[in-house]
């Protein structure tokens, strides 16, 4: 079931000179796991922010094409109408935060109580996401006591809590420790199974590779390709677009092991098991 | 070996009863040094007390001799710049230049000198033709090259990033990666808090593992990577190519891409 359109997307900021999204198409599945790629300024914020509306709702603008979440065009719709479908972790952290909340538990409850979730329900969802963010000891903490990578798990686990139908992620990991950020690209991956649809803008190649189903790979506000991390990070030009493929890629290239179907291998699993039948 | 930094048994807390560091105790020399740890493991505070922005608790840090509770910060900031985690907080001024010019202006008193030395650091992360520009109309990335810009600028010889590889690209993880081997060769004392394994198993000589206030390791950066045990506990992880490395039965502790090739086109794997 297709449960978020893109077609024709075109958008210009308003003091922008250039287009910040060109002809932009593509179709993703109920519980399909997208990452978008792309280098500095290419467009992966402004994507994510078209697919919750803000682009053009808030931001204004130039704006053509349609994005269809659930067959609710989001530039029509108010963002508040669409924001129990969809839900954003914000690239930077400090813009996710209320600022007007005393305590990290308070922060996660404010979307709950918009979205007019019964208080029994709402408490067990904010103790949920809180551990899962491994947040709950801190949960009596003010939002502006807590570290950088501290502050990050809470705008996630703010719109987690929220239990959208698609959930949009702009570079949610940023700040985040080796552990914990594995942690939330496997919650995340749950999600996804349970049905959440997943979108992720990242720089982080290695994490992309092993958990997209699919890959958006955008270059200066166009979309390049749209298809799976091996057939993505096997593209000879890949490196034009500003994309150093993963380490295990790099490494395959490099001694020219490819797997069965003619790709590069792109997951520690699947080098694993190349490199052994090549030099075991 | 000369010693730029001394910690001695430096605890700290925000609040009482809460000890954000424990009884730390360590020497810096000119070695590059990267501090890892999970959230919340104290490696910005420690950093903020290294700058004197905040006073310990309990024990002394000498900066090049000078003890942070004796002399202003102002003062400091001529031995010791300190690039923040979040650039919003160091940012305040109308054009990339003029933020950049800021901070040697206030040491040098000399208009052209500061203008020059800020060009030169915008050349170094690669800004020159973004001068001119508000600071926020940059993306989060190119605003973070100015807040290291900024640092560089007022030419310290002790620099300290706090992950500076926040947002950026591969090309503005090649940028900062120059920009650290630069400063090293000039003599510069580097320090760098960062969550990316594989950026400090390429650049950096030694490594400082923070776990909940206290020290976890300390050594060679090699050395460091070979306590998976204790890294794994200290919620860190190895960088990739060890991981790989590990997973096919390698013994030794390959930290690069080309010390794994070269490993594999003259040795044989026995699994
Ligand atoms: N508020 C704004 N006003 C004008 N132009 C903007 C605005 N925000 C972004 N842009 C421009 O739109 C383009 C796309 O920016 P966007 O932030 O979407 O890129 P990105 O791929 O998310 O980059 P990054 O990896 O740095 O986060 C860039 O050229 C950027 O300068
Ligand atoms: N202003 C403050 N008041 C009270 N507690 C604080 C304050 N700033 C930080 N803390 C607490 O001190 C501890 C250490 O924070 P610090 O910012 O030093 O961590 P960090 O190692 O830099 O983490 P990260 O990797 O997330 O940036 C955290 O538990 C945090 O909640
Ligand atoms: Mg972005
Ligand atoms: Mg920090």
């Amino acid at each position: 079931m297709v449960n978020l359109v893109v077609e024709h997307l075109k958008y210009r900021y308003p003091l922008g000179n250039e287009l910040a999204l060109e002809d932009i198409s593509f179709e993703v599945k109920k519980g399909e796991f997208i990452g978008i790629i792309g280098e500095n300024g290419s467009g992966k914020s402004t994507l994510c922010q078209a697919i919750v509306g803000l682009v053009p709702n808030f931001y204004k603008g130039a704006y053509g094409g349609k994005v269809l979440v659930k067959e609710i065009e989001v530039a029509q719709s108010d963002v508040s109408e669409i924001s129990s479908y969809v839900g954003i972790v914000f690239q930077n952290p400090f813009t996710q935060i209320t600022g007007s909340k005393l305590t990290v538990y308070e922060e996660v409850a404010f979307g709950l109580e918009n979205l007019g979730i019964p208080r029994e329900e709402m408490i067990k969802r904010i103790e949920e996401s809180l551990k899962l963010l491994r947040l709950f000891e801190y949960r009596h903490f003010n939002p502006f006591e807590l570290s950088g990578g501290q502050m990050q798990r809470l705008a996630i686990a703010s719109v987690i809590a929220m239990k959208p139908d698609i959930l949009v992620l702009d570079e949610p990991t940023s700040q985040l420790d080796p552990q914990g950020s594995e942690e939330v690209f496997q919650a995340i991956q749950d999600l996804a199974k349970n049905g959440m649809t997943i979108i992720i803008a990242e720089h982080k190649i290695e994490k992309i590779a092993s958990y997209a189903d699919k890959i958006i790979l955008l270059h200066k506000g166009k979309l390049v390709d749209f298809d799976t991390p091996e057939k993505i990070f096997s593209r000879e030009d890949i490196e034009e677009y500003g994309i150093v493929p993963p380490v295990y890629t790099r490494i395959c290239k490099s001694l020219n092991v490819k797997n069965e179907a003619g790709f590069y291998p792109v997951t520690l699993e699947q080098v694993y098991y190349e490199l052994v039948k090549v030099y075991g | 070996m000369d010693e730029v930094i001394r910690v001695q048994n430096l605890s700290f807390a925000y609040k009482q009863d809460y000890e954000v560091l424990k009884n730390i105790s360590l020497v810096f020399d000119k070695k590059s040094t990267a501090i890892i740890g999970q959230n919340g493991a104290g490696k910005t505070t420690f950093v903020k007390l290294l700058k004197g922005l905040l006073k310990p608790t309990s024990g002394e840090i000498y900066i090049k001799g000078y003890n942070t509770k004796e002399v202003s910060t102002a003062f400091l900031s001529k031995y010791i710049g300190l690039v923040f985690q979040n650039p919003n907080d160091q940012i305040f001024k109308n054009t990339v230049l003029e933020e950049v010019m800021f901070g040697p202006l206030n040491i040098l008193k000399d208009k052209k000198q500061a203008q020059e030395n800020a060009i030169k650091a915008l050349e170094m992360v690669g800004l020159q033709d973004k001068m001119h520009i508000h600071p926020y109309d940059l993306g989060l990335s190119d605003r973070k090259l100015v807040s290291i810009a900024s640092i560089v600028s007022m030419d310290p010889d002790i620099i300290i990033l706090d992950e500076p590889t926040i947002a950026q690209d591969h090309k503005g993880n090649t940028i900062i990666k120059n920009v650290i081997k630069e400063l090293k060769e000039k003599g510069k004392l580097v320090i760098t808090i960062t969550h990316d394994m594989d950026f400090v198993a390429e650049i950096f000589e030694r490594t400082i593992v923070l776990n909940e206030g206290i020290i976890l390791l300390d050594g060679n950066t090699r050395e460091v990577f070979s306590q998976q045990e204790i890294l794994k506990k200290a919620y860190l992880e190895l960088p990739h190519v060890a991981q790989l490395a590990k997973k096919l039965g390698i013994k030794q502790t390959l930290l690069t891409e080309q010390e794994l090739i070269n490993f594999l086109k003259h040795n044989k794997l026995n699994n």
